[in-house]
């Protein structure tokens, strides 16, 4: 009992980290309907500055992040401005191939600036004990993840259902032409989206690079695929569905290795996806869509 | 409309190509030809040389093996550059040109019919162990010699021209099952590997067998693949919960330093027990280098070893490149030119014009006769293509500097 | 003749000329071993895009999974060539039957998958798609075979060791893949590559096809007129799953040994680039881009480091381009020049070309 406990405790902490990248995801999906193949890789890139300001600047660890989340910002409202706004209106196989070409483009422009080796990241919350609940020991990056995604999970939903910016994302997502004839902004909107999905990949970063402390131009495209996953897993779209999908997700890969095989985890990890979907095919938090003729 | 569009197209993608395909071409040449001047000092007999030969390089450079091929690269350029400044090979001017395969065995067949037009007459390569096989088959088509660094799956030299540097995973986990059993280190032991690498598994299988008949106990033998290989809670707990003294880690560097991070948070205290793979450690885990205290691993190359060939590489390999400190893979790629350099000297072989078939044939018979003083051991060859060398137990050895950091070293056991 | 048989057949003549052309430079010794070495592959690819344009461009389901079906048939067929390396000692009558067996398993496959996976559509299909293509690659990496006097030994998860160590070899093994004999000659792609472009182009060419194209067009209308939209949508499924298992046959005898390391996501990614690239349901499209964009990695070598970042950069380019209004307009007002206009083939394209 203790170690199933456990096993799921180190679950939730590894899903919080899904949850985290997921809510980006599920952002920018939301709004733009576009699968922005190239999130993983902004996590990357923040994971790198935040190193290089770390290490090279002397600057505190708090105003490290804080470069982090401004780059990443920065480069997410770039990349929608350069490689994605110009494909609004085309077909949107169109723009998943962009993406993957940006996600392309930054792994090998991390490549040729900080080589192939990974680098060993200095945790953000290096000096802090773990904290021990009844033997189980939890560390504090697991604490923070949890924190700052329950955290964000809320101010999105805030920030969403309650501001005029947040209420003119929900008219995009709905309906982008009647949005528009309402006089809201769409670009903008779209924009700010993407600003606020980048930003959400700064924080990710520095959480991901804290608990599993390496960092390389390919740290970033594996959790971004697993965050993917988490966000469908979810209801993509669904803030809430981001949060529970990627939890449910590192729960699941973790009992799955535990009691099955860890050989075939990830096999386990993608059938339960199946299953979820077959059985409610817009994911957990998901809208049921009916199509109109 | 539609032709124009293709047109266009075209024309688009070779405009933007152009620069690119300039600048980068000029940029390349002049790392080469600095490095070589860096190498050379100022008594390179550069005009002496009777001819050129062009030796190929293939491995990952881009992908996620890339810091394996990066690090072959390194090594062969130093010292392909040593060399050619100190004269060459009987007066031949080596010339080596490293193309990319993205740990892909499809692009390290391409790789190689790419050299073939670059005139290549030998191959080093290539760096992973299933391109390597890919590239065999073609090798021995063709009769051209080649030599893998680091290609390690037996297989990589099935054929009669086909030699390695590193040892064979088998091999590896034989002699480290018998060092752990007869040096009585531990009796119950606990493996993590990668159960979609070629290495993990290779060494694994064999290591598992090889236990049993040594009467090592394997109480817990936990995988993780390469598509999860960052979170190693459960195996770590598995391997807590088994009881295990030794956990055996038949992996790279990477995972296993994350797996040394969670294993002292999870606060499992076993000793570790690594192959060549772990070479690399003590720089990746940081800060944390603490953690690598006792860690042995079974290893010819340690970048931190105090004897002279090591440290005289290990310099020369940092001022090169910017101060990295070279893995197990460079000192392989450094060997592998050495050990072309020790055999053409064997052979005779003074024209560089020489066919790529009848230079792997004069290799081939003189790889068995030569013996290189290489960072890697001292390496002698039997003709299935297999060196013999003495795999050296090492212990990192943590020691606290007075500012209160940590530095790792190296102690042989 | 109608329209779209000389539109097919102006196609087929494209891939038969290139390949001829190149095969005789080949030969010639003019193309150097380069290039040459690169038809194979190229060969295969073609097969692999025009099957999946079959799945995106014409029945418009975005499939991210189309690696497992080639992993499907690459195995599948590679394990028929080993067992029987020493019983078929022809090597083409060998592989002929590999990929028809290849090919048969990854059509069940494309069946079995596709019965659950069509109930969905849209990104979830996708992601569906991403997921079994995962799962295939992660069985075959657990999968150990070997063979000696006594039989075929099958062991999941764990290394097999056979009854009789004196003959035992391996036949499948793990993460190491397979080795299968290395029978796939350039003619033999060329020749697979026809007949698969051939039965694509009649599929969809025919009622099948227009059904697809009907549902991929708009679902709920097809169905209202009375289309079976499962049946075709798992026809053109089933197809292309079948296709993608014969290159995979073809695959992985043409390389020493192939790992299941290669059929990762990202390798459906790739296939998919060429599909979106060439336009979604030309198979011509299909056929031009995968030449131009698996020759243009190879043809960067000299690059080094720089010429996965160029490819990056010419596939946002060539995308905006393609599809961004104001190249879009820019390109119609040079379509629009005299010079341009007398290139202008005489019968435009047709069918599924574009939407």
């Amino acid at each position: 009992m203790m170690s199933f406990i456990s096993y799921l405790v180190n679950g939730i902490s590894l899903g919080s980290i899904y949850a985290l990248i997921a809510l980006g995801y599920t952002m920018v999906y939301g709004i733009a309907k576009m699968l922005n193949f190239a999130h993983g890789d902004i996590i990357m890139v923040g994971g790198f500055t935040i190193f290089t300001a770390m290490s090279t600047a002397w600057c505190p660890v708090w105003m490290s992040v804080i470069i982090g989340i401004v780059v990443c910002t920065v480069l997410g409202v770039l990349v929608e401005k350069v490689a994605y706004k110009p494909l609004r209106s085309a077909p949107p196989l169109a723009v998943l191939i962009t993406a993957i070409g940006v996600s392309y483009l930054l792994q090998n422009v991390a490549l040729l600036i900080f080589g192939s080796a990974s680098q060993s990241f200095t945790s953000i919350v290096k000096n802090i004990a773990p904290v021990t609940i009844g033997g189980v020991t939890i560390s504090m990056e697991t604490v923070i993840s949890i924190v700052v995604s329950v955290i964000i999970m809320i101010c999105l939903t805030l920030f969403i259902n309650k501001t005029k910016a947040g209420k003119a994302m929900l008219a995009v997502s709905e309906d982008k032409g009647a949005a528009q004839l309402m006089g809201i902004n769409v670009n903008a909107t779209i924009s700010l989206t993407f600003a606020i999905g980048s930003a959400l990949a700064g924080v990710a970063s520095a959480l991901l690079c804290s608990s599993y402390p390496q960092i390389s131009p390919y740290t970033g495209s594996m959790p971004g695929i697993k965050a993917f996953v988490a966000a469908v897993f979810g209801g993509i779209g669904s803030i809430p569905g981001a949060m529970i999908g990627g939890i449910l997700l590192g729960v699941i890969e973790n009992l799955s290795k535990a009691y099955i095989s860890s050989q075939l985890s990830d096999a386990i990890v993608f059938l339960v996806l199946i299953v979820v979907l077959i059985v409610k095919p817009t994911g957990i938090m998901g809208k049921k869509i009916n199509e109109k003729v | 409309m539609k032709v124009s569009k293709k047109i266009l197209a075209l024309s688009l993608a070779a405009c933007m190509t152009v620069p690119f395909l300039a600048g980068c071409n000029s940029s390349s040449s002049n790392e080469g030809t600095s490095e070589g001047a860096d190498g050379a000092g100022a008594s390179a007999a550069s005009g002496d040389f009777t001819g050129t030969l062009v030796i190929g390089g293939i491995g990952p450079v881009t992908g996620g093996a890339a810091v394996y091929g990066n690090a072959v690269k390194n090594g062969i350029q130093l010292a392909v550059d040593e060399i050619n400044a100190a004269g060459g090979v009987n007066g031949i001017k080596l010339e080596f040109n490293f193309q990319d395969d993205e740990h892909n065995e499809e692009k390290a067949v391409n790789a190689y019919n790419t050299l073939k037009d670059k005139d290549m007459k030998l191959l080093i390569g290539t760096v992973t162990s299933n391109p390597c096989i890919a590239v065999a088959a073609e090798t021995a088509k063709d009769n051209m010699f080649q030599l893998t660094p680091s290609g390690s799956a037996v297989d990589c030299v099935a054929n009669d021209n086909a030699f390695r540097i590193c040892f064979n995973d088998p091999n590896q986990g034989i002699a480290s099952a018998q060092y752990i059993a007869q040096n009585n280190v531990a009796s119950k032991v606990a493996v993590i590997y990668d159960s979609s690498d070629v290495y993990s598994t290779g060494i694994y299988e064999k290591f598992v067998a090889e236990a049993s008949v040594q009467n090592l106990e394997v109480v817990a033998a936990e995988a993780f693949t390469s598509d999860s290989k960052t979170d190693f809670s459960v195996q770590i707990q598995k391997v807590q919960e088994s009881g295990a003294d030794l956990l055996f880690l038949p992996i790279y560097y990477q995972e296993a330093a994350l797996i040394l991070q969670q294993a002292d948070k999870a606060g499992l205290s076993v000793k570790y027990f690594g192959c060549d793979g772990l070479d690399g450690l003590i720089d990746q885990l940081g800060a944390d280098v603490g953690l690598a205290e006792g860690v042995m691993l079974l290893t010819p190359f340690a970048a931190d070893a105090k004897d002279d060939k090591t440290v005289a590489f290990t310099t020369a390999y940092k001022a090169a490149y910017n101060g990295e400190v070279p893995i197990q893979f460079a000192a392989d790629g450094y060997d592998a030119v050495y050990a072309v350099k020790a055999a053409m000297e064997k052979a005779g072989i003074t024209d560089a014009s020489i066919s790529a078939s009848d230079l792997c044939d004069a290799l081939k018979a003189a790889m068995t006769e030569i013996t290189v003083e290489g960072v890697t051991g001292n390496i002698t060859w039997t003709a299935d293509g297999e060196p013999t060398k003495d795999p050296k137990a090492m212990e990192i050895v943590i020691t606290e500097n007075e500012d209160g950091t940590k530095t790792g070293t190296y102690a042989a056991l | 003749m109608k329209k779209t048989t000389v539109n097919n057949l102006i196609t087929c003549g494209i891939v038969l000329v290139f390949f001829i052309v190149c095969g005789v430079l080949s030969s010639a010794g003019i193309l150097g071993s380069k290039l040459s070495g690169l038809l194979i592959p190229i060969g295969i690819y073609i097969i692999l895009a025009v099957s999946l344009n079959l799945t995106v461009g014409v029945l418009g389901e975005l499939s991210l999974g189309h690696a497992g079906f080639m992993c499907v048939g690459a195995y599948v067929g590679g394990v028929f060539s080993i067992l029987t390396q020493d019983t078929i000692t022809v090597p083409l009558i060998r592989i002929i039957l590999a990929i028809v067996i290849g090919g048969i398993a990854a059509a069940i496959f494309g069946f079995l998958i596709g019965i659950p996976v069509l109930r969905l559509r849209g990104d979830y299909l996708a992601i569906v798609t991403l997921g079994f293509g995962e799962i295939i690659k992660s069985i075959a990496n657990n999968i150990y075979i070997v063979k000696d006097v006594n039989g075929v030994h099958f062991s999941f998860a764990s290394p097999v060791s056979g009854t009789d160590a004196a003959t035992v070899t391996d036949v499948f093994k793990g993460a190491q893949g397979i080795k299968a004999p290395q029978d796939t000659t350039l003619l033999l792609v060329v020749v697979v590559l026809m007949i698969c472009l051939v039965v694509i182009m009649n599929l969809v060419d025919s009622k099948t096809g227009r059904a697809c194209m009907a549902i991929r067009d708009n679902y709920i209308a097809a169905q209202s007129v009375g289309i079976n939209v499962t049946k075709y949508r798992l026809i053109a499924f089933v197809v292309s799953a079948a296709i993608a298992g014969v290159a995979g046959v073809l695959y992985s005898h043409s390389l020493a040994v192939l790992a299941p390391k290669k059929f990762d996501y990202n390798f459906s990614i790739l296939i998919l680039v060429f599909v979106v690239l060439g336009g979604l349901g030309s198979m011509r499209g299909s056929v031009i881009a995968t030449v131009i964009l698996y020759a243009l990695p190879e043809i960067f070598r000299e690059l080094g480091d720089y010429r996965m970042l160029i490819y990056a950069i010419v596939l946002i380019v060539m995308m905006l381009f393609n599809n961004a209004p104001y190249f879009v307009s820019l390109r119609e007002k040079i379509a629009a020049l005299p010079l341009f206009q007398k290139l202008k083939p005489k019968k435009k394209a047709v069918g599924g070309e574009s939407k």
